[in-house]
């Protein structure tokens, strides 16, 4: 069976949000699915569709409802909260605001990022062997921010930090990359240095990715396996071969067949940005 | 008049110092933290009492002070421990504990004051060692070693790897947590160690005045903040060290001009009033720029 190699396995994860009112949503729908070691999977689907709270229930910002089970390498992580699953799970947000601290400098950011899930102690956090491997580590961007460790985080353009966000989440190799529509709020070219940057780090570091996206040329462009998900469910699931020779205009039949819906979001359809 | 002038500077520097330690403690809740930690006006007089007291018992005036520093480290851990894990809300967290100290206090000093006038203090043990005998010459030494003191430590500390997620914890709390903090406890810790400067203050000023007294607290949060805009408004200071240093300095022109105020016949019962007002002018100015500006946005949170 494929389930023993799955790196990341979901099972019967259901998260419903205002439980019991009016406003009840069911975000996800009892969903189940396996993660291979290698897997980068794109995550398409419409506002509401659940892709960003699939994140956050890998994450543990919260829990999934009962009987819903997370499994890492083998480990139920479920239980554990947000900040004990850190070691496993990396994250980029939209908002480059969410993955960097502004008022303190691009080294320190680098140090808090290297520790994670680690103990931390008494050491000052940052010495010169560590600001050589945060030079390296930086240098790849071509933004020069590894001749500036000493500036702060808040006087970076948003592209600046959205890129040191992800050198960050990367820089002591989770298992796990969550990407959470990452390059959304970017202008063009910086959005396509940190793409390329994703797509470097992720092979080079083979880390498990999961990256929400809103933009199908996007999702058909990047990785190895394509999810579309609708009201809580993964209504779509491609491997490498299914998408390879896909357009905009295929994936928007298959998800027109799979959720028997027509496909009405024009927000999806946006170019690539 | 050269006389009265330096007098009244060496006896702001004096201040200074040793009410620079409660500006550090508000230092770290609000800015670095971004916790409103209003524990500050009942752990100073906590850390007086328990001083007092305990030299009046016969401690050690050394022992007394550090376990001043002790009392304070849980009157801050018990306004984090509200906020954190039964998610009162920060303000309303200190505000609880203060009150709730002011009956502690009471219940410590076993009334409203205690005296130390007959007792020694670490002031005539420092003046006996050092054989200094100008009253403001040995009150400056101790003042000025202690601040030497927990300046280096808290510039050290804040520079280590527990110091940089307390400090992110304040700065981004979502991001932190991502990379493994459990910034509850870099609250707790941050919370704990702000009072605990706070009571060390208060057992330093008591020592120095004579006595500990219920009252002593009030508007300490008040002046600590008025210090902390100050001192930033002044030095404009970048990196720990500096930022440490500029709350000192903040807190001793804080101190000297209220000490010319005082001396240019300014009535003592409207100094906290004046510093309020200070405070509000101070908070109230940058926004009132932007707004004029037309560059203000409304916040996304506030306490």
């Amino acid at each position: 069976m494929s389930e023993n190699k799955s790196l990341l396995r979901l099972k019967q994860i259901t998260k419903v949000f205002s439980k019991g009112t009016v406003d009840e949503v069911r975000a996800l729908d009892k969903i189940n699915l396996d993660v291979d070691a290698e897997d980068y999977i794109a995550i398409i689907g419409s506002n509401g569709a659940g892709k960003t709270t699939l994140l956050n229930i890998i994450a543990g910002v919260y829990p999934p409802e009962n009987g819903g089970r997370i499994i890492v390498n083998d480990k139920e992580i479920s239980g554990l909260s947000e900040y004990r699953r850190a070691r496993y799970v990396g994250r980029v947000y939209q908002d480059p605001h969410i993955g960097t601290a502004a008022k303190m400098t691009i080294e320190e950011n680098m140090a808090m990022a290297l520790l994670r899930g680690q103990p931390r102690g008494l050491r000052v956090a940052s010495d010169k062997q560590r600001r050589e491997l945060f030079h390296a580590a930086l240098a790849p961007l071509g933004l020069g921010l590894e001749n500036r460790l000493n500036a702060l985080v808040g006087t970076l353009s948003g592209g600046q930090r959205q890129a040191l966000a992800l050198v960050m989440a990367t820089l002591s190799k989770p298992a796990i990359l969550l990407l959470d529509e990452h390059v959304a709020t970017l202008d063009p070219r910086t959005a396509q240095i940190v793409l390329d940057l994703t797509e470097m780090l992720v092979k080079r570091e083979k880390m498990t990715t999961i990256m929400v996206t809103h933009n199908m040329e996007l999702a058909l462009r990047h990785g190895n396996r394509l999810i579309m998900m609708h009201k809580g469910r993964i209504v779509v699931d491609m491997n490498r071969g299914q998408k390879a020779d896909l357009a905009i205009n295929d994936l928007i039949v298959a998800f027109e067949r799979a959720s028997g819906e027509e496909f009405v979001d024009d927000n999806i359809l946006l170019p690539s940005g | 008049m050269l006389d009265v002038v330096g007098h009244v500077l060496s006896f702001s520097l004096y201040e200074g110092l040793v009410f620079g330690f409660v500006a550090i403690g508000v230092y770290l809740t609000f800015r670095v933290l971004g916790f409103p930690d209003l524990t500050v006006d009942g752990s100073f007089t906590l850390g007086a009492a328990v001083t007092a007291v305990l030299i009046v018992s016969g401690v050690n005036p050394f022992l007394a002070t550090l376990a001043a520093l002790g009392a304070g480290l849980c009157a801050g851990m018990a306004t984090s421990l509200l906020n954190t894990k039964l998610r009162i809300p920060a303000l309303l967290a200190g505000i609880l504990v203060m009150v709730a100290l002011y009956s502690i206090n009471l219940r410590v000093m076993g009334g409203a004051n205690v005296s130390l006038l007959r007792e020694v203090t670490i002031f005539d043990q420092v003046s006996e060692f050092l054989g200094v005998s100008t009253r403001i010459g040995y009150q400056l030494v101790v003042a000025g070693v202690l601040a030497v003191i927990v300046f280096f430590i808290l510039n050290w500390f804040l520079r280590t790897e527990i110091g940089l997620a307390l400090r992110a914890t304040g700065d981004n709390e979502q991001m932190v947590r991502g990379f493994g903090v459990n910034t509850d406890m870099t609250t707790i810790l941050g919370v704990a160690i702000a009072n605990g400067l706070v009571a060390l203050g208060g057992a330093v000023v008591a020592q120095g005045q004579g006595f500990a007294d219920v009252g002593m607290g009030i508007g300490m949060i008040v002046m600590g903040l008025a210090a902390v805009i100050i001192g930033e408004a002044l030095f404009r200071p970048k990196g720990v060290a500096r930022l440490l240093l500029a709350v000192l300095g903040g807190t001793f022109i804080y101190r000297l001009v209220i000490s010319v105020a005082l001396r240019l016949g300014m009535a003592p019962g409207d100094l906290k009033l004046i510093t309020a007002v200070l405070v509000i002018i101070a908070l109230a100015v940058p926004y009132l720029q932007k707004k004029i500006r037309r560059e203000w946005q409304p916040p996304a949170a506030r306490w």
